[in-house]
């Protein structure tokens, strides 16, 4: 789908985000990318979704892969809802962003509550509802125009534990029924050995790609209690403890 | 409920002592009025100071509206163009320094039409609450809704009227509440000056011809109205913001 080719950004300020950053991204991948604050997992995500420009390297889409405007959804750490919106005029946001009118986007919108479970919160505010439903209603505005790819910055962490592991297990089904390329940013090595096909761990200052994982793991309800996953946890540690050294 | 009523316990026993006072010591009423004698000085002429109120009045809310409409304007050209926020900013601050008096006089003359020449000097004086306000709420929105926007290929203009607009409305709210004291307080101030020149039918000019008229009574009794008038703007577009913000689904 995407090939990035030895991509850096450097900062007005100096800083350099990544170096020389190489990665191969395959339609219907969950990739996760790994890594401490300040390792510019972030930075990568924003390149995809062409929100910022690499200094040096490029980033080539195969044909017929986004960036059109729609084909890229992206869930950000906070919901980052309209306050003043409901539920359904924040996921028609997107949809409408994109020039469809509200009753040609209906269909549209009803499929995207019915996929993150939030039927009977149509027109909540913001405000009403709980941290875990309002990271839902942010996954939801994402799938509206049915993205092929989907980019998610660490976006279960500010919620708690059991929240956290509800809406994980709900963002696996999700992948696999939607059938969308996933991005998925995270520090947590837990969550990136439940969740992802590939695990990319990166390394801070200069932001690098210092190894990547494949998991052995087919995820599924009980994966957390598989002694592959503990296993794979401790791979990534082991990998982890060396990009320290 | 005890501390709803406190003010109005306090304004009681103040002006119970303000009127012991004056009689006990037999202060003449053109030093300092009671408040028997302010009220008999409003009861004997209510209607010419009540108009009075509604000249000053109709000039402070046209100001607000002008400034409101202003101020929202020139935000939002603001938000479109960097080259727009560095030419008006630095203006918008001029305008906020420079002492109305000063100005008032100028307008009066340039202008020509009393009611107008007295709109612009409130407006002046209640522009820039608005447009500071505004152009914060403008701003405000994280840069993830911002990104979220780019991301979907919207324009500036749409970025403003869906996403920066609705964000700026609690802070247009609270600029239009102290705007709205300061529009009365631009419109006192350039009947006084307005007044001197001999025209003039606010209730500036009232307080003004009183005092020529050593009337302190009827001074009082205008200066009071006053008073009245700026308290009651002032809660009643707090209420309005509240209202609105309620709509809105905020608050």
């Amino acid at each position: 789908m995407l090939t990035i080719d030895q991509v850096s950004r450097r900062f007005a300020t100096g800083t350099v985000a990544l170096e020389d950053v190489s990665l191969e991204l395959a339609a219907g991948d969950f990739l996760a990318l790994l890594g401490p604050s300040g390792c510019g997992k972030s930075t990568l995500l924003r390149l995809i979704a062409g929100l910022d420009q690499p200094d040096l390297g490029a980033m080539r889409w195969d044909a017929g892969e986004p960036p059109e405007p729609g084909a890229i959804g992206y869930v950000f750490q906070d919901a980052t809802l309209l306050p003043w919106a409901t539920t359904e005029e924040n996921i028609y946001l997107p949809l409408r962003l994109r020039g469809l009118s509200r009753a040609a986007a209906q269909p549209a919108i009803a499929d995207a509550i019915t996929r993150v479970g939030l039927e009977g919160f149509e027109s909540a505010r913001p405000r009403q509802l709980s941290g875990g439903m309002r990271m839902r209603v942010s996954i939801a505005r994402a799938l509206a125009t049915r993205p092929r790819l989907l980019l998610m910055d660490e976006p279960f962490a500010a919620l708690d534990e059991f929240t956290r592991h509800k809406l994980q297990a709900d963002l696996l089904a999700l992948w696999r029924d939607v059938g969308a390329t996933v991005v998925f940013v995270t520090h947590s090595i837990y969550e990136a050995a439940f969740l992802a096909r590939r695990i990319v761990l990166m390394t801070p200052r200069p932001g690098r790609v210092h190894h990547e994982i494949a998991s052995p793991l087919t995820p599924t309800e009980n994966t957390r209690l598989d002694p592959a996953y503990a296993t794979l946890v401790a791979s990534i540690t082991r990998a982890m403890e060396d990009t320290l050294r | 409920m005890t501390e709803r009523l406190a003010p109005l316990v306090f304004g009681i026993i103040g002006l119970a002592g303000w009127e012991g006072i004056v009689r006990a010591l037999d202060v003449p009423p053109y030093i300092l009025p009671g408040p028997v004698a302010v009220l008999a000085a409003f009861t004997a002429d209510p209607g010419g100071l009540l108009l009075a109120l509604l000249s000053t009045l109709s000039v402070t809310f046209t100001a607000l509206a002008v400034a409101a409409v202003l101020g929202v304007t020139m935000a939002v050209a603001m938000a479109m163009s960097r080259w727009a926020q560095a030419a008006i900013q630095p203006w918008a601050v001029v305008l906020q320094v420079t002492p109305l008096p000063a100005i008032a006089p100028l307008v009066i003359i340039w202008v020509g039409d009393p009611f107008v020449s007295l709109v612009v000097c409130a407006t002046i004086v209640g522009f820039f609450p608005l447009f500071a306000n505004t152009a914060t709420g403008l701003m405000s929105p994280p840069a993830e809704l911002t990104d979220l926007f780019h991301l979907y290929g919207a324009s500036r203009w749409t970025e403003i009227r869906l996403l920066r607009l609705p964000a700026a409305l609690p802070y247009f709210l609270s600029g239009l509440r102290i705007s709205g004291g300061l529009a009365l307080v631009g419109a006192v101030v350039a009947e006084l000056v307005a007044g001197s020149g001999g025209f003039a039918s606010g209730l500036a000019y009232r307080i003004l011809e009183a005092s020529f008229r050593l009337e302190m009574p009827r001074m009082f009794a205008a200066l009071l109205l006053l008073a009245l008038a700026g308290i009651a703007i002032n809660f009643g577009l707090a209420a309005l913001g509240r209202v609105i913000q309620r709509r809105w689904g905020e608050g």
